[in-house]
């Protein structure tokens, strides 16, 4: 077991840089940027990180390729149409648990 | 709408990432116990961080007794998409938003946590932003503690069905803006593209996945805002803001 003092010192330092990357930026940026390149580039950020971080890997993310696609493929049909993001969070969740079951049952 | 009213609001629209928060952080909790720390240890690291990648990383460094150094690098480098994130958040906070709250919403800026609050229509608030960040952070304190203590809790299938809330959760955010605005659409499919070839092509894969999703975002959105500027902000009445003014338009 590590000792605590030595967990704590790297405890501090973990939770001091995390914390200095998000804070520092958000209380230094107080007026609204007017730059037109600027305000463009930040609008798109959002969902080109958050497209980068769901493809490929919630390929990955449940117990097969096959419940994975399935949940990724449910999951993209309801926000077509628009629905709640826990609508669809649970619609995807249920897709895999539903397909794994039957995969199992199936063997 | 009153502060409890926005807090009740931003509690509703965190529930689906404290769902999806429980079981990564479930995984994160026999990990950590798994890899040699002891249980109160493993939920300090979750209640002090919140942040998965980082802290998935940051453990092996503590049980390996590892440089400082090396512990500042890696959450630095993967964490770093943060402060692109803040960056874009600073704008979609209200200018009501006091310096000691944004310390305090600053703790909370998480993938899931920006992408709702930025998802919003109308500038965002102190209430409605400590609404969104209370339940995901006690999600994640409570998932971790639960895979801690008792790794095999939940039935296998259980834990693998909710391993897809949180990427779910991404696809509700991305495809209603890119349903009405083709650059948002074609942005994401770069980005997209770009994170496969990360993952899959030689060298490209070698690359650590902090630095692999800075890289996607910032190609991704510099090209967008260079070809595609969204309007400007006195033209703001009659097209509203970029795809936010079709959409309205659509619906109405």
């Amino acid at each position: 077991m590590i000792r605590t003092d030595i967990f704590f010192m790297y405890l501090v330092v973990m939770a001091g840089v995390t914390y200095l990357i998000r804070m520092l930026p958000l209380v230094l940026c107080r007026k609204k940027i007017e730059n037109r390149f600027i305000r463009s580039f930040l609008y798109y950020i959002p969902y080109a990180v958050l497209s980068a971080m769901t493809i490929p890997a919630i390929f990955y993310s449940t117990g097969c390729l096959l419940s994975a696609a399935l949940g990724l493929f449910v999951a993209v049909l309801l926000s077509l149409f628009e629905k709640k993001l826990l609508t669809v969070a649970i619609g995807a969740c249920s897709t895999v648990f539903i397909v794994e079951y039957l995969m199992k049952l199936l063997g | 709408m009153s502060s409890k009213k926005l807090f009740l609001r931003g509690i509703k629209d965190g529930f689906p990432i404290c769902l999806g928060y429980l079981s990564v952080s479930f995984a994160f909790g026999i990990f950590a116990v798994g890899a040699g720390l002891s249980v109160w240890q493993t939920v300090l690291v979750s209640l002090a961080n919140v942040t998965s990648a980082g802290q998935l990383a940051g453990v092996p460094i503590i049980v390996g007794g590892l440089p400082i150094i090396e512990m500042v690098l890696t959450q630095f480098v993967i964490n770093l998409r943060y402060s692109l994130m803040s960056v874009s958040l600073s704008q979609k906070l209200s200018p009501r938003v006091k310096l000691l709250h944004r310390l305090a919403i600053a703790f909370g800026v998480t993938d899931e946590i920006f992408a709702v609050a930025i998802s919003q229509k109308e500038d965002v608030e102190t209430p409605y932003m400590l609404g969104l960040i209370t339940s995901p952070v006690l999600g994640w304190v409570t998932g971790t503690a639960l895979g801690a203590l008792a790794g095999d809790i939940l039935p296998e299938m259980v834990v693998s069905a909710l391993g897809i809330a949180l990427y779910a959760m991404f696809v509700a955010i991305v495809i209603p803006p890119s349903k009405k605005n083709h650059s948002v659409a074609l942005c994401c499919l770069l980005a997209v593209a770009l994170s496969c070839a990360f993952r899959y092509l030689p060298v490209l894969k070698d690359v650590s996945a902090g630095i692999a999703i800075i890289i996607c975002a910032l190609v991704s959105g510099l090209l967008f805002a260079w070809i595609a500027p969204i309007p400007d902000e006195e033209k703001k009445e009659p097209s509203d803001n970029g795809s936010e003014g079709t959409g309205k338009a659509v619906a109405t």
